[in-house]
């Protein structure tokens, strides 16, 4: 497994990137919490549905989205905000999905990210089109789709890497391996000593990284993101992490799991590492957290506003996105809709 | 002009889509080298080079699944399942996203594609190669299904889907592959999604029927000529929008319908269709509407095909007890 930071904060090797962008990166693992701690927050408020938190896999999701183009493709899952606000998602409109809009479904014309994905594994195949669409246009933007180590067991896991593969598109599958799918543990998920080793029966190389080191996940994007650029086909990335929350607001994992485990992987915090990393540089102290704790929530509170204050689709809107243009029946329903609310 | 039968059409279409946009793809199992097991993309690869016509690994979930991501990335995809049998393991991909993706992202997203399957009976195959389940597609909200039964349809009907904004099921009557012929145009023509066609007019019962079946609909048109009863018949070509107004104009004109689908009869397009007569002309019915269907049954293997598909027979003799009532 590969390590550049250690839970301690000590380098192994040499860092991927400066310290400038490590405090950058740093500040969105900060925003990516304080999102997600927002959210559990409203959901418990009966302010937002379901919601399935990320907490403990920031770096998983900035340091894979760091290593990405701005134009390149994200198709990624409901635990996957951070990484897709780091490729331009606004965090009003992930709020948006999660109090029950459809319009959060629907990113900015520039942000290259798909919708979440709710069901497990079906979105696999998609990135797979996506990069190959690129390719056959001749651009040279490349998809990267995140997914769980659940996931893997879904057959469009495998019809996915075995397309990637076999037409040689620049699909990147990255699996935030988090140890628990709801309430399975990843040793029953596959009998496969590790998820990075299913990479070869595709002829695809396979990386296993500690996930909840910034550092090595980004080296590990990079270098997928490299090779898939100059043709060099996919690759799949397993970013070891841990699910510290419930699977959704709906969950109860102490039902499955000791809370010690819980614990434990709390000690190799993500963000943690890197502040002392930082600190040792000199590049931190308690007035800069502050500083950019305080962005974080105003900017986070201006997202919930926002998100709240869409008022709700109108009356046979729910209707108007089934087609480009409303064929006569469902012209016709809308009608009786709307006719059935007044 | 030229004389072509339903395959060639079909292929024609796949022929001028492809020269004219250079985005329009055509993959699936087969398609390229041996040119589909219909031969339907025959000589296209050679043409077109395989990176336009794919041959893809066995994988229909992973098709449909890759096809929508080519779609939304900008492609239009064409893509090919052998049969419809073989479209459930796709029906994931379908239902859950290719239907939804524009309604999911509010049109920030769309997946102009076109799924091919061919559908239907009557060929002596195996199990789950003579399935009809056009009806399951219908229901899903999100999807254009269209079911061509002529040469000229399938070109104009398949330019049409390629062309549109939204995703399409075009199933392909296997059967009809190559039964008929007739006068196709060379080059780009449409035939419009959403309309009927009123094959035959007539005054006193309306014959309502899709894909494969018009050949035995039509039969029985003639035979009811024979003796003298002017039968309507109706080739419904588009379940997906459905042209309500062509069906109740004809049936509001003779008070009579009978429909005709291959596809079990419990929730099959039929009811819909009997439900739109009753909503719409129930007070210019003279009798009850009938259907005349394929049973409830698992497509039968070879030997026992003639007891499944609704015969010429069966077509007239539910007629008759509609001008009998």
């Amino acid at each position: 497994m590969r390590q550049r930071l250690t839970p301690s904060g000590g380098l192994v090797g040499e860092a991927p990137f400066d310290i400038q962008l490590t405090r950058r990166l740093y500040r969105a693992m900060v925003f990516a919490r304080t999102y997600d701690r927002k959210g559990m927050a409203l959901q418990k408020q009966g302010r937002l549905a379901t919601y399935a938190p990320f907490e403990g896999q920031e770096a998983a999701q900035i340091g894979a989205a760091a290593a990405l183009e701005p134009n390149d493709w994200v198709v990624a899952t409901y635990r996957d905000a951070a990484l897709m606000w780091a490729q331009g998602y606004p965090w009003e409109l992930l709020f948006a999905g999660r109090t029950g809009d459809e319009r959060g479904g629907s990113p900015p014309e520039h942000v290259p990210v798909m919708p979440p994905s709710i069901t497990v594994g079906g979105h696999m195949v998609h990135a797979v089109g996506l990069a190959w669409a690129e390719k056959l246009q001749g651009t040279d933007r490349i998809a990267l789709t995140s997914f769980g180590d659940g996931a893997t067991s879904e057959g469009d896991f495998h019809e996915a890497m075995n397309f990637a593969a076999v037409y040689e598109v620049g699909c990147i599958f990255l699996c935030q391996n988090n140890g628990w799918a709801i309430s399975l543990p990843r040793e029953r998920q596959t009998k496969s000593a590790t998820i990075a080793e299913k990479a070869i029966a595709y002829g695809m190389p396979g990386i296993q990284v500690d996930g909840n080191d910034l550092f090595a996940v980004y080296e590990a994007v990079k270098e997928a993101a490299d090779r898939a650029r100059s043709g060099g086909g996919p690759t799949l990335i397993e970013a070891v992490t841990y699910r510290r929350g419930p699977h959704t607001t709906s969950d109860d994992p102490n039902r499955y799991r000791d809370p010690a485990e819980v614990e434990e992987w709390a000690r190799r915090d993500p963000i943690e590492r890197v502040r002392i990393y930082l600190s040792e540089h000199g590049a931190w102290d308690d007035e800069w957290q502050a500083a950019i704790e305080a962005e974080a929530q105003a900017e986070i509170d201006r997202a919930i506003e926002l998100a709240e204050s869409m008022p709700p689709l109108g009356p046979g809107e729910i209707l108007d996105a089934m087609f480009e243009t409303l064929p006569p029946h469902l012209e016709a329903q809308r009608r009786e809709l709307v006719e059935g609310l007044r | 002009m030229r004389v072509l039968t339903m395959a060639k059409a079909l292929n024609d279409a796949l022929d001028v889509g492809l020269e004219k946009d250079s985005h329009v793809m055509i993959m699936g199992e087969d398609v390229g080298r041996t040119g589909g097991v219909f031969r339907i993309t025959d000589g296209l690869a050679e043409k077109y080079g395989e990176h336009r016509v794919v041959d893809t690994p066995v994988a229909e979930s992973g098709i449909i699944g890759v096809a929508f991501g080519l779609a939304v990335g900008g492609m239009r995809p064409v893509a090919e399942l052998q049969f419809m049998g073989f479209s459930y393991p796709a029906f994931d991909q379908i239902i859950s996203h290719v239907s939804r993706i524009r309604n999911r992202s509010q049109h920030r997203f769309t997946a102009p594609m076109v799924i091919r399957i061919p559908y239907g009976g009557g060929i002596g195959a195996a199990e789950h190669h003579s399935e009809s389940a056009e009806a399951i597609y219908a229901h899903t909200p999100g999807l254009k299904v269209v079911v061509p039964s002529t040469p000229y349809d399938a070109k104009g009907l398949l330019l049409a889907a390629i062309a549109d904004p939204d995703p399409v099921v075009f199933c392909e009557p296997i059967r009809l592959y190559r039964a008929v012929k007739e006068e196709v145009p060379e080059g780009w023509y449409e035939v419009e999604i959403g309309r009927a066609r009123v094959e035959r007019e007539g005054a006193d019962v309306t014959l309502i029927s899709w894909g494969a079946m018009m050949l035995e609909t039509r039969k029985a048109a003639d035979r009811l000529a024979d003796d003298g009863v002017s039968a309507e018949v109706i080739d419904v070509r588009s379940l997906v929008p459905f042209d309500a107004e062509a069906v109740t104009a004809s049936v509001s004109k003779t008070g009579r319908a009978v429909i005709v689908h291959e596809a079990p009869r419990t929730a099959g397009f039929g009811a819909e269709i009997a439900a739109t007569i009753a909503e719409h002309c129930l007070y210019s019915l003279e009798a009850p509407v009938l259907r005349v269907t394929g049973w409830d049954s698992v497509f039968p293997l070879k030997r026992s095909e003639h007891q499944y598909l609704p015969s010429v027979e069966r077509i007239v003799a539910a007629a008759r007890k509609t001008l009998e009532a």
